[in-house]
């Protein structure tokens, strides 16, 4: 069978603005802390490609979550994915959506260019860039997890 | 009765190759990581060892996978296309996908029990051109080109032993294919020669408050407000001012959706649909090939009595979804002008 995670459907949702008023008022740090967390432990399991996160080497990315108020900002360095808590400016690469949309792709039940041509997801900053990212995470081999108790279980082909 | 047309999806990754063949692909198409193929986008594409681990899932199954080369070979580097055919014999590939006629005819020199499919980058729209492929590189099935009429297509079959592939379901090329330089007018690389239009490292995105522009190499080509569906960043899918009118001047960004003329296109003997989107992800390659899937198998099985045959509300909305800016077209099947 294929790779994609069975979780149910999500559907397109905003959440009430008051969360975006709270969420904005609170320290991001965390944020960036808990997804480079994430994606170095992703990097260690051998998830993510050599070659394309060479290619990462001194790169720095946002991700804002529009009707949360979040944003998270990394950059990649020396091999590994570090938090950025004094934003530089514009990084080299911004991917905007609400947060229906990022769970949407992450959990592969869109696709990234589907979101992008009805305006869901922006992504400004280095083109190149974000298209290595896009197709690295299109890449990715996800485990197979069952909804009932979370239990990842990794797909033989 | 008309034979069973094969299903032909894509694949930029090895895992779009499974969600193709779970999902009821008969063969699946993918290309090297490198400038041999038409889709070399960055971190797209297949080394050696993920194209040997997805031919062997595909066979596992027993679909079969094609490999797209199908750039023009560039002065000087030849080699790099012949070590592509060599590499794509050498892994076992059901077929090579192929335009440039030197290349054809090396595969069909060097490996003549390799089938070799004539690329809709050949160009070939008329039955003369392919069964001249036919008796000069022994080729055993043409894509046409999305120029044709339903009409035109099926006088191309009735005119040649070669295997008919059409288009599908995907994102239209403006009705030049294979042919087209306007990415190189603005950015000096294309399909033919790179294997990309409009390259990712000349296009600019840029959001403002209220509209979204994009450029390709500091050519504005649209501009978007924020509740407009948008395209891919090509030159023929811009709005330009002609005239003092700014409008789609070649094509809107729409994409192709053969589903309500499938009973016709089985009807003249169509040996294969194809599906584009190589550049896209897995999630889209599942979504349209499991459409796809549905909709031929309901239209065979209703071929007795084609009437039978109607498009469910619910392929229409998953297919109009993923569809470039969220549009759908016949494209030149219906086209009243000839």
């Amino acid at each position: 069978m294929t790779n994609a995670l069975k979780l149910p459907t999500i559907p397109a949702f905003t959440l009430p603005p008051l969360f975006a008023r709270l969420g904005a008022r609170l320290p991001q740090w965390p944020h960036s802390l808990n997804l480079v967390l994430a994606l170095n432990a992703a990097k260690k399991l051998g998830m993510l490609p050599e070659e394309t996160l060479q290619e990462l080497e001194e790169r720095s990315f946002r991700v804002t979550v529009l009707d949360t108020g979040i944003t998270a900002e990394f950059c990649y360095r020396g091999g590994s994915f570090r938090p950025v808590f004094v934003s530089p400016g514009q990084p080299d690469l911004h991917f905007t959506a609400r947060l229906s949309a990022f769970l949407q792709l992450v959990s592969r039940q869109e696709d990234a260019d589907t979101l992008f041509f009805n305006r869901t997801l922006t992504v400004e900053g280095d083109t190149e860039l974000g298209l290595r990212v896009k197709n690295m995470l299109d890449a990715l081999e996800w485990p197979s997890l069952s909804w009932q108790g979370m239990r990842p279980t990794f797909v033989k082909s | 009765m008309a034979a069973k047309p094969q299903l032909v999806c894509p694949a930029g990754s090895l895992a779009a190759l499974k969600a193709a063949v779970d999902n009821g692909a008969d063969d699946v198409y993918l290309g090297f990581r490198n400038d041999t193929n038409a889709r070399n986008f960055a971190g797209l594409n297949f080394d050696e060892k993920s194209l040997a681990e997805g031919i062997r899932y595909a066979h596992q199954r027993k679909r079969r996978v094609l490999a797209a080369i199908n750039t023009y070979a560039q002065a000087g580097r030849f080699a790099d296309w012949t070590r592509a055919v060599d590499n794509a014999a050498a892994l076992g590939i059901d077929a090579v996908i192929v335009a440039d006629p030197a290349v054809l005819d090396y595969a069909a020199q060097k490996h003549p029990a390799m089938r070799r499919h004539l690329s809709v980058q050949a160009s070939a729209t008329s039955y003369e051109a392919i069964n001249f492929c036919r008796e000069k590189f022994g080729i055993q099935r043409a894509v046409l080109p999305r120029v044709l009429t339903l009409a035109q297509v099926e006088n191309v079959i009735r005119n040649t032993d070669v295997e008919i592939e059409v288009f599908g379901f995907g994102s239209l090329c403006v009705m030049n294919e294979g042919r087209c330089w306007l990415s190189s007018y603005a950015t000096g690389e294309s399909p033919n020669t790179i294997g990309a239009c409009s390259p990712a490292k000349f296009v600019q995105w840029e959001k403002k408050p209220n509209e979204m522009d994009v450029r390709l190499n500091g050519i504005l080509i649209d501009r978007y407000g924020n509740d407009e569906n948008a395209g891919y960043p090509t030159i023929c899918k811009g709005r330009f001012e002609v005239e003092g009118e700014t409008y789609y001047a070649m094509e809107e960004p729409a994409s192709l959706n053969v589903l309500e003329m499938l009973p016709e296109i089985i009807k003249i003997g169509v040996a294969a649909i194809k599906v584009e989107g190589r550049q896209r992800s897995p999630t889209y390659v599942a979504q349209v090939t499991r459409v796809l899937r549905q909709a031929l198998d309901a239209a065979m099985s209703t071929s007795a009595a084609p009437d039978k045959y109607s498009v469910k509300p619910a392929w229409a909305a998953e297919l109009g979804k993923v569809s470039e800016g969220s549009q759908i077209t016949l494209g030149a099947y219906n086209r009243p002008w000839r």
